[in-house]
C-alpha cells in the first residue's frame, strides 16, 4: 500500500494542521498518526512515519517515539478487524475472562495474534471507560458492549459477512 | 428525586442538536455571561459556587481560573481533559455523546471569563466517534454566532478544535496532556512551573475536566449562591456518578452529594442493588485509584455515622477507614468477588500506563504486579504480602506526578482491609485458583429494604 | 549589572547564601560533601535534564521565612529553587533515607549486577550511589528485563539493559547537534532508547553521551574491555583542535592512550573551559587521537580519594607513614557527617580505655577481663 495521502486525506490533514497556531504544526502529530493509520492498511509502517515527519517538518525520531508511547498506534500489520478486548477492574468482575476466553477459542488465536484469514486480530487492552456496559470491546471505532457469547458469535459474523461482500 | 443540574434534559429527544438544545433553554447563560457580566464577574460567581474541579482531584475551580498569568500580548488558553481513563469512570463521555452542547456552552463561557481564543477539548483516542458529534455541535454552535468571530457582538472571539489522544491514561493528568496536544510523549512535565503560568505552548493554561466545565453553565444560570445551596459542606453542586461493577442498574448518574451510599446502591433509583440479590463485599467509591472499601467500612464510617456520598464523608477517617470521591467512578464488588484477582489487574492497569519517566512509578509498578500474579496464581508467601506494602509506600508521594500515588493506593487498601484473604490465598494455595475466599468476616451487608 | 538577589537557605543544619534562582541541589552543592544530594539524571550542562531519578528527593521542614509551612511532600531538590529562609534535610531526613533507600532498590530492579563484567564499574554512579544508599540484598526475585546490544554507529555502543533512563543523552544530542536520531521509544519499564530503525549516531559531538551516561549504557567502542579504569592513570592533555576546546582526560598505561574523556568535576559532570563553557568534546579527541604525541601533557588528573581509581596512584608509601593533614584538611574544611562519640555508643569503649589496649575482638567479656586485670 502507498504510503501517500491521496487528496482527500491530503485534505484532511491540512484541515488538522490548521487547527494549531503558526509554527506549532508539531501539535498535529497524534490527529495525523490517527489519519495515517486509517489511510494506510491499519497499522504504521517505518516509511508511513517518516512520511508523517515529512509533512510535519519534524525529525522522524519524534514521530517514532510518539508513535511508540500511545497504545492505538499499530506499529505492525494487523487483522481487517481488531478486537480489542478490555480486561480491567471493572470488567474482569463483570466476566470479561470468560469473553477472551471464548474469543480466542473461537477464532483460534491468542492475544496478539491474527487469523490466518488476515480478518480478525485480538488485542487486550486496559479500560476503555465503558465500565458500566461491561463486558466490553473496541472494534476500530465502534465500542460492542454488554458482550456474551452468543453476542460475540454474532459480531463475528457479521464482520466475516461484511468481508466476504466485499 | 435530587436536583438535577446537567442531565435534567437528557432524555428530550433530540437534545443532542442545537435546536432542540436551544429551545430547552440551551446557550441563555452564553448569551447571560458575554453580555450582561464582566471576566472578574464570572471567575467570581464560580468561586462562590465552591465548585471543585470534577476530574478527580477536587480542587476549587474558581481558584484554579484565578492563578492564570496574564502576561501582555501572550495567548492564553482554555483546554478541556475529556481523557476520561480512570477505570469505573465513564461520566464525560456521557455528557459529550449525549449533551455535546451542553459542554460547549460551558466552553465558550468559561473561555470567555479566562480570554481564551483558542480552545482544545483533548478527548481519549479510544473514544473515536465521539469528536465527530463534537465537531457537529461545534459547527452548529458557530452557524449560530455562538463561536466564531465576535461572538454575540461582544467582540470576543473563540474557536474550539477537539483533539484526539492516542491511548494512554496518563494524558489525564494535565501537563502531559499539554505535552500530549503538542505532539510529544505524554510525560507529565516536572512542576513548577505550573500550567496557569506555562502551559500550551508555554502559554499560561487552564486545563479543566469536562463535568466541571458543563458545570459552569448551571452555575450562571441560576449564580454561584444559589449552586452553592445544592449539596453539603464544600461539596456543592451536583455530581455525576458512573457506577458500574455487580450492580443492578450500571450507568451515569446526578446526585447532590446528600445521599447515603446505602442509598445510591440500593435505591431503585440508582443501583438497584446488587446483581442476582448477591451481598455486597466492597466498594471502589472513586475510580481504581481511589482506596476500596470493605461493606461495613463504607455504607458506615468507622464512627458508626452514616456514609454519605460526598467528598468529605467518603473522606471521613482519612485512608485507614476511608476512601475518596474521586472522580465519581463507582465500582462495586459482590460476595463473589476476589480481592486479589481485582487488585492484579488494576495495578496490571497502572503498570501499563506508567509513563517511565520516573524510577519508583516505571519499576515499581511492575514489580507490583509481578507480586501480585505470584500470590494470584498460588505461589505466593507470607513476605510477600509485606513486601508489596513496602513497595506501595515507597512509590506513593515519590514521583513525578499522582500516577505513582494512584498506583499505590488501591494495593494498600486492598492490603489494610483483606488482608486476610491474601494471606488465605498464599495459605491455601490449590484452593485459591479453584474458588473465592467470600465474605468472610467483613460485613453483614445483607440490605434491609426501608 | 544589578546587585543579586541573596537567598538564604539552610541544608543539613548547614547556612550558606545563594542567588535567587538557584536550586536546592546547587546550592547543596556549593555547601560540598554528603550535604549534596545524589543525581542520576539531573546534569546542570544539559537544560532542562533531571526530576527523573528521584535519588536526589530532600525534605523541606521549612518553605521559607514567608511562609514557613513545610512542604507536604519530598521534593527533586535538582528542580526545586531556593527561597529566603529555606530549611532543608537531605541526609539529617530518616524520610529522606527511606525514600533514597527505595529509590536505588527501584532502579537497581531491572540493573544487571554484573559490575565484575562491566566496563563502567569504578567510574559508574549508580556503583556509587548502591554504595551510599543501597542494602547489601534484594527483594526483587523475577526476571530482569534484558535487551541485544546495539552499535550507535562505529564507535558508540548502546546495551539498554544498563540504562536507567535518565534521559541525559537524548538531551545531549538535543542541545549539542542539530539532527537527534535517538530518544526514547515505548513508555513504563518497556521504554527503551534507540533508534527505531538500525541508524548510526554520526554528530561530531555525539561521543559526549558516554561521558553523560551515569551507567555503562553507552559506552566507547574503541575503549570497550580494553582495560579497567583503575588499572589508568588519568592525565589531563590537550590539543589545539579546530572542534572543539580540546582540552581532555587521557586514561593512560605507560604511555600508551587507552581512552579519551572529557574533563569531569568531583560531580561526575563536563567542566567548563577557561571561558565558562561546558567543555564538551568532539569525536576527533575522543575516538581518533590515541597517540600521547598528539596531546600536551599537563599533569596527572586529581580524583578524589574515595574513588578506587585513585588506589595505587599514591607516589609514597601509603600506610606505612601516620597521614599529616587532619580529616577535615583532607575532606574540603568540613567534620566528618555522622559524627558520635563512640563512648556514649558502647560500655566497651571507656574514655580511658585505649581500644589500643584491648587484645582481640572487643566484647563485653575481652573489656570486663581487661578491667578485672587492670
Amino acid at each position: 500500500m502507498a504510503t501517500i495521502f491521496n487528496d482527500t486525506q491530503m485534505t484532511e490533514f491540512k484541515r488538522l494542521v490548521a487547527r494549531y497556531p503558526e509554527g506549532k504544526q508539531k501539535s498535529a502529530l497524534l490527529p495525523a498518526l490517527h489519519l495515517a493509520q486509517e489511510s494506510f492498511g491499519g497499522w504504521l509502517s517505518t516509511e508511513a512515519l517518516d512520511y508523517v515527519a515529512s509533512l510535519l517538518s519534524i525529525e522522524p525520531i519524534e514521530v517514532y517515539e510518539v508513535a511508540t508511547f500511545y497504545s492505538m498506534y499499530n506499529l505492525k500489520p494487523v487483522g481487517k478487524f481488531v478486537f480489542e478486548v478490555c480486561q480491567t477492574g471493572p470488567c474482569m468482575i463483570s466476566g470479561s475472562d470468560n469473553i477472551i476466553e471464548y474469543i480466542k477459542k473461537t477464532l483460534d488465536i491468542k492475544p496478539g495474534e491474527t487469523t490466518k484469514d488476515g480478518l480478525f486480530t485480538l488485542k487486550l487492552v486496559e479500560c476503555l471507560g465503558a465500565c458500566g456496559y461491561a463486558p466490553m470491546m473496541q472494534v476500530g471505532k465502534i465500542y460492542k458492549e454488554h458482550l456474551t457469547k452468543e453476542k460475540v458469535d454474532s459480531i463475528i459474523a457479521a464482520y466475516r459477512a461484511e468481508a466476504a461482500s466485499n | 428525586m435530587g436536583v438535577k443540574l446537567l442531565l435534567d434534559k437528557a432524555n428530550v429527544p433530540g437534545i443532542r442538536t442545537y435546536d432542540v438544545y436551544r429551545r430547552e433553554g440551551g446557550y441563555r447563560a452564553v448569551e447571560k455571561a458575554l453580555k450582561e457580566m464582566s471576566t472578574e464577574a464570572i471567575v467570581e460567581e464560580v468561586k462562590k459556587s465552591g465548585l471543585r474541579g470534577r476530574g478527580g482531584a477536587g480542587f476549587p475551580t474558581g481558584m484554579k481560573w484565578s492563578f492564570i498569568a496574564k502576561p501582555e500580548g501572550v495567548p492564553r488558553h482554555l483546554v478541556c481533559n475529556a481523557d476520561e481513563s480512570e477505570p469505573g469512570t465513564f461520566k464525560d463521555r456521557y455528557l459529550m455523546e449525549f449533551l455535546p452542547h451542553l459542554l460547549i456552552e460551558g466552553l465558550i463561557i468559561s473561555s470567555y471569563a479566562l480570554g481564551s481564543n483558542d480552545t482544545y477539548i483533548y478527548i481519549r483516542g479510544e473514544y473515536a466517534w465521539i469528536p465527530d458529534i463534537l465537531e457537529e455541535a461545534i459547527n452548529e454552535a458557530k452557524a449560530n454566532g455562538f463561536l466564531g468571530k465576535n461572538i454575540l457582538g461582544t467582540g470576543f472571539d473563540c474557536n474550539i478544535n477537539v483533539q484526539r489522544g492516542g491511548g494512554a491514561y496518563i494524558c489525564g493528568e494535565e501537563t502531559a496532556l499539554i505535552e500530549s496536544l503538542e505532539g510529544k510523549r505524554g510525560n507529565p512535565r516536572i512542576k513548577p512551573p505550573f500550567p496557569a503560568i506555562q502551559g500550551l505552548w508555554m502559554r499560561p493554561t487552564v486545563v479543566n475536566n469536562v463535568e466541571t466545565l458543563a458545570a459552569i453553565v448551571p452555575i450562571i444560570n441560576i449564580g454561584g449562591d444559589e449552586y452553592a445551596k445544592i449539596g453539603v459542606g464544600k461539596s456543592t453542586g451536583t455530581k455525576l456518578i458512573s457506577a458500574c461493577g455487580n450492580i443492578n442498574k450500571p450507568g451515569v448518574y446526578e446526585i447532590d452529594m446528600t445521599i447515603s451510599v446505602e442509598e445510591f446502591i440500593y435505591s431503585d433509583e440508582y443501583c438497584g442493588g446488587i446483581k442476582g440479590g448477591k451481598r455486597l463485599k466492597a466498594c471502589i467509591p472513586g475510580g481504581s485509584s481511589v482506596p476500596i472499601l470493605p461493606a461495613n467500612l463504607l455504607l458506615k464510617t468507622a464512627k458508626g455515622e452514616t456514609r454519605y456520598m460526598n467528598y468529605e464523608s467518603l473522606s471521613d477517617g482519612g485512608f485507614a477507614t476511608g476512601s475518596m470521591l474521586g472522580s465519581g467512578g463507582f465500582i462495586v464488588l459482590d460476595e463473589d468477588q476476589c480481592i486479589v484477582k481485582n487488585t492484579l489487574t488494576l495495578a496490571r492497569f497502572y503498570r501499563h500506563e506508567s509513563c517511565g519517566q520516573c524510577s519508583p512509578c516505571r519499576e515499581g509498578t511492575g514489580w507490583m504486579e509481578k507480586i501480585l500474579q505470584k500470590i494470584e496464581s498460588g505461589k505466593g508467601e507470607i513476605s510477600d504480602i509485606d513486601l508489596l506494602w513496602d513497595i506501595q509506600r515507597k512509590i506513593e508521594g515519590n514521583t513525578i506526578c499522582p500516577l505513582g500515588d494512584a498506583a499505590s493506593w488501591p494495593v494498600a487498601a486492598a492490603i489494610r482491609h483483606f488482608r486476610d484473604e491474601f494471606e488465605w490465598h498464599v495459605n491455601n494455595p490449590e484452593l485459591s485458583q479453584t474458588s473465592n475466599f467470600g465474605l468472610q468476616h467483613y460485613a453483614d451487608p445483607i440490605h434491609v429494604p426501608a | 549589572m544589578s546587585e543579586q538577589t541573596l537567598f538564604k537557605v539552610t541544608v543539613d543544619g548547614i547556612t550558606i547564601e545563594v542567588p535567587a534562582g538557584t536550586t536546592i541541589l546547587q546550592a547543596a552543592r556549593q555547601i560540598g560533601g554528603q550535604v549534596a544530594p545524589p543525581a542520576m539524571c539531573y546534569y546542570s550542562k544539559l537544560k532542562g535534564s533531571g526530576g527523573k531519578c528521584r535519588t536526589c528527593l530532600v525534605e523541606v521542614s521549612k518553605g521559607s521565612e514567608k511562609d514557613p509551612r513545610p512542604m507536604p511532600k519530598l521534593v527533586a531538590s535538582c528542580r526545586t529553587t531556593v527561597m529566603d529562609g529555606m530549611e532543608v534535610k537531605n541526609i539529617t531526613s530518616d524520610k529522606v533515607v527511606d525514600a533514597r533507600a527505595g529509590v536505588v532498590e527501584f532502579l537497581l530492579l531491572n540493573h544487571p549486577l554484573d559490575c565484575p563484567i562491566c566496563d563502567q564499574a569504578g567510574e559508574c554512579h549508580l556503583q556509587d550511589l548502591s554504595f551510599d544508599h543501597g542494602k547489601s540484598k534484594t527483594r526483587f526475585e523475577f526476571q530482569k528485563r534484558t535487551f541485544k546490544k546495539h552499535d550507535l554507529g562505529e564507535n558508540i555502543q548502546l546495551h539498554m539493559t544498563r540504562c536507567i533512563l535518565c534521559y541525559r543523552c537524548v538531551f545531549t544530542a538535543d542541545q549539542l547537534t542539530n539532527k537527534r536520531v535517538h530518544g526514547i521509544l515505548d513508555r513504563g519499564d518497556h521504554a527503551e532508547i534507540a533508534t527505531h530503525i538500525e541508524k548510526s549516531l554520526d554528530n561530531e559531538f555525539i561521543g559526549n553521551v558516554i561521558d553523560v551516561c551515569p551507567v555503562g549504557a553507552l559506552t566507547d567502542k574503541t575503549f570497550r574491555f580494553k582495560n579497567r579504569v583503575w588499572f589508568l592513570k588519568p592525565m589531563d592533555a590537550h590539543r589545539d583542535c579546530p572542534t572543539c576546546s580540546g582540552r581532555v582526560t587521557l586514561w593512560n598505561r605507560g604511555d600508551e592512550v587507552y581512552r579519551v574523556t572529557a574533563r569531569k568535576d568531583e560531580w561526575g559532570e563536563i567542566e567548563d573551559t577557561p571561558e565558562g563553557k561546558p567543555g564538551w568534546i568532539c569525536n576527533t579527541c575522543r575516538f581518533d587521537k590515541k597517540e600521547a604525541s598528539d596531546w600536551v601533557i599537563e599533569g596527572p588528573r586529581e580524583i578524589s580519594r574515595a574513588s578506587v581509581i585513585s588506589q595505587g596512584h599514591y607516589a609514597g608509601n601509603v600506610g606505612t607513614t601516620k597521614p599529616t593533614e587532619t580529616f577535615k584538611a583532607v575532606n574540603g574544611g568540613r567534620a566528618p557527617h555522622l559524627l558520635m562519640d563512640i563512648h556514649d555508643e558502647s560500655e566497651v569503649n571507656q574514655p580511658n580505655v585505649h581500644l589500643g589496649q584491648i587484645h582481640g575482638p572487643s566484647h563485653g567479656d575481652t573489656f570486663n577481663n581487661k578491667n578485672q586485670n587492670a
